[in-house]
């Protein structure tokens, strides 16, 4: 997979002050597939994830070793402005965290301040965002409200629809279900399935069974190293590392 | 359920540190109502002096109150007529000062939340600010006299009282805008900066538009304290008397706090204005009290709007 990689992290160790929370990473990012990252609270996946688009750089003390290359070129650079990589590769989070506006305004907020001016524009754009996000039918009649009115789920898939509206080529996912019932999981998942064809997607779950339905790849994390990367039907089968056996049968974690 | 030892509750009772522990209750009970009584006695001390401080301005001023009196200027050495021009001149002179110290102290506060790292030099900025909120206001008004009365030569006018004043409710508004600032969650900075959005734009549209009810709310409190100060203008805008209204910002205006002083003071019929000195103290204080029943609307309209 060296071609089609979109990202390719290369000996990248993170410090949060003295800690040290990643220890040498080397992890290429398949365009157009699902990678997940899996490993208990705390291993770094998280961390990682937060690296890609530089949302890191929001904390202060915090330190960078090494490269990401987003399409080859190393997104730490000093010349690289960490707004357009953040407008390349999109965020969902761990809690739904829509905007206190309308429902139609979380869509656009984003494309409005890049310049996409034209109210025809922005309707449309903001119809295929909702139908990417498999959430159109429920809110085509009530877009002026307020998104705050939405449930959990449909939150989730608002701030799904809303980072796609900024036609990003990478979504990450921070553990995007973990604060939802089981049926919008389900439908989140079904929808990350239909958007890997356009979208190459990293997500990170605390759910194994997750990981296993819905990623091409899987990396497994623990205290701060990558232990075990591979093909997800591979690592959940026959695991090369004795680590990833454990931790997916339960022994530890 | 082996391992843990189960105990009847008789055992417990007849235990002899919970025999103790029983009789000293009454004990214990007496203490907390002592100290509830003396908690209770410190808020009614409070509350019963400024009620009866209200009510004997109330009572003592409301004579003096009339139509004439709010909408006339003073006449016959300020011993008959109104108030007219000091009301007016304290409506200019804070109008003034937020207009000032409002854009300059929510601009201060975004640096000091928003941009700048936190470290030595802020923490240096932020002690500054504190002391500025602790410095009295005849400093205020030695410091206007200084710089905008005498050498920026504006004179004693409406713009240096009201640049004097706005210099000292800033501290109040930059506190109240950092609060406010602060209160905005996070997830929303996240949200907005995750989809490619700048930083300044994230400030711009996400987070002041959610600080500002916060901002007013603490910045109106703000004008009320500047409405009321006499220290800070005596030298830099208030004039003892003016028969004709001002015609712009560069003329010397009066105002309520500052006739209050003059009448109680240094007027030569300090018994004949009595009445007159009542009724400008509790048009003031209705004043400043009705400035911030307004703060207080606002904050409670905009807490039910959010949405979080």
């Amino acid at each position: 997979m060296q071609d089609d990689s979109i990202i390719k992290v290369k000996n990248v160790n993170f410090h949060y002050g003295d800690f040290k929370a990643l220890t040498d990473i080397n992890m290429d990012f398949e365009k157009s597939r699902v990678t997940a990252l899996i490993g208990p609270s705390g291993c770094g996946k998280s961390t990682l994830l937060r690296l890609l688009n530089r949302m890191n750089d929001l904390i202060d003390g915090t330190r960078v070793e090494g490269e990401v290359l987003f399409e080859d070129k190393n997104i730490y650079d000093s010349n690289v402005d960490p707004v357009e990589i953040r407008r390349r590769i999109g965020m969902v989070f761990q809690k739904p965290n829509p905007f206190p506006k309308s429902i139609f305004n979380n869509i656009i907020y984003g494309p409005r301040l890049l310049g996409v001016t034209g109210k025809g524009d922005l309707r449309d754009l903001a119809e295929q965002s909702l139908r990417q996000a498999v959430l159109w039918d429920e809110v085509k009649d009530i877009l002026g409200q307020s998104a705050m009115m939405l449930s959990g789920g449909q939150q989730q898939r608002l701030c799904i629809a809303r980072a796609l509206a900024m036609k990003p080529d990478v979504l990450l996912m921070d553990e995007p279900t973990s604060a939802l019932d089981p049926i919008s999981t389900a439908k989140i998942e079904e929808l990350i399935e239909g958007l890997k064809k356009h979208y190459t997607i990293i997500i990170v779950t605390h759910n194994m069974q997750q990981a296993a339905r819905i990623s091409d790849y899987t990396g497994f994390f623990y205290l701060g190293k990558l232990i075990e990367y591979n093909l997800t039907e591979k690592l959940f089968t026959t695991p090369d590392v004795k680590q990833t056996e454990d931790y997916i049968t339960g022994r530890f974690g | 359920m082996s391992t843990i030892q189960m105990i009847s509750e008789e055992e417990v009772i007849r235990s002899p540190s919970h025999r103790k522990a029983i009789s000293n209750m009454k004990w214990r009970y007496l203490k907390q109502n002592l100290f509830l009584g003396v908690v209770r006695l410190s808020a009614l001390i409070i509350a019963v002096s400024l009620g009866g401080f209200l009510f004997y301005i109330f009572v003592n001023g409301i004579g003096a109150i009339s139509w004439d009196f709010l909408t006339l200027p003073p006449r016959d050495s300020m011993t008959k007529g109104g108030i007219m021009p000091a009301i007016l001149g304290t409506f200019y002179l804070t109008t003034g000062a937020i207009i000032i110290a409002l854009p300059l102290g929510v601009l201060s506060a975004v640096y000091l939340s928003e941009y700048a790292k936190q470290g030595p030099v802020v923490r240096i900025i932020r002690i500054g600010v504190n002391c500025l909120a602790g410095v009295p206001s005849i400093v205020f008004g030695l410091f206007g006299l200084g710089l905008f009365v005498v050498f920026l030569q504006f004179g004693s006018c409406i713009l240096s009282g009201a640049l004097t004043l706005g210099f000292l409710i800033l501290p109040t508004i930059i506190g109240a805008s950092e609060e406010a600032l602060k209160a905005v969650p996070q997830t929303f900075r996240e949200a907005s900066l995750a989809l490619g959005v700048s930083r300044w734009q994230t400030i711009f549209r996400i987070v002041l538009p959610n600080a500002l009810p916060g901002i007013l709310t603490g910045s109106i409190l703000g004008v009320g304290r500047a409405a009321g100060e006499t220290a800070p203008i005596m030298f830099t805008a208030a004039a003892f008397f003016t028969a004709k209204l001002p015609a712009s910002i560069f003329d010397e205006v009066m105002a309520l706090p500052y006739h209050i002083y003059v009448l109680a003071t240094a007027g030569t019929h300090i018994e004949q204005t009595r009445p007159i000195q009542y009724g400008t103290a509790l048009v003031l204080i209705a004043l400043v009290l009705g400035i911030d029943l307004i703060a207080i609307i606002i904050r409670s309209y905009m807490r039910k709007k959010k949405g979080w």
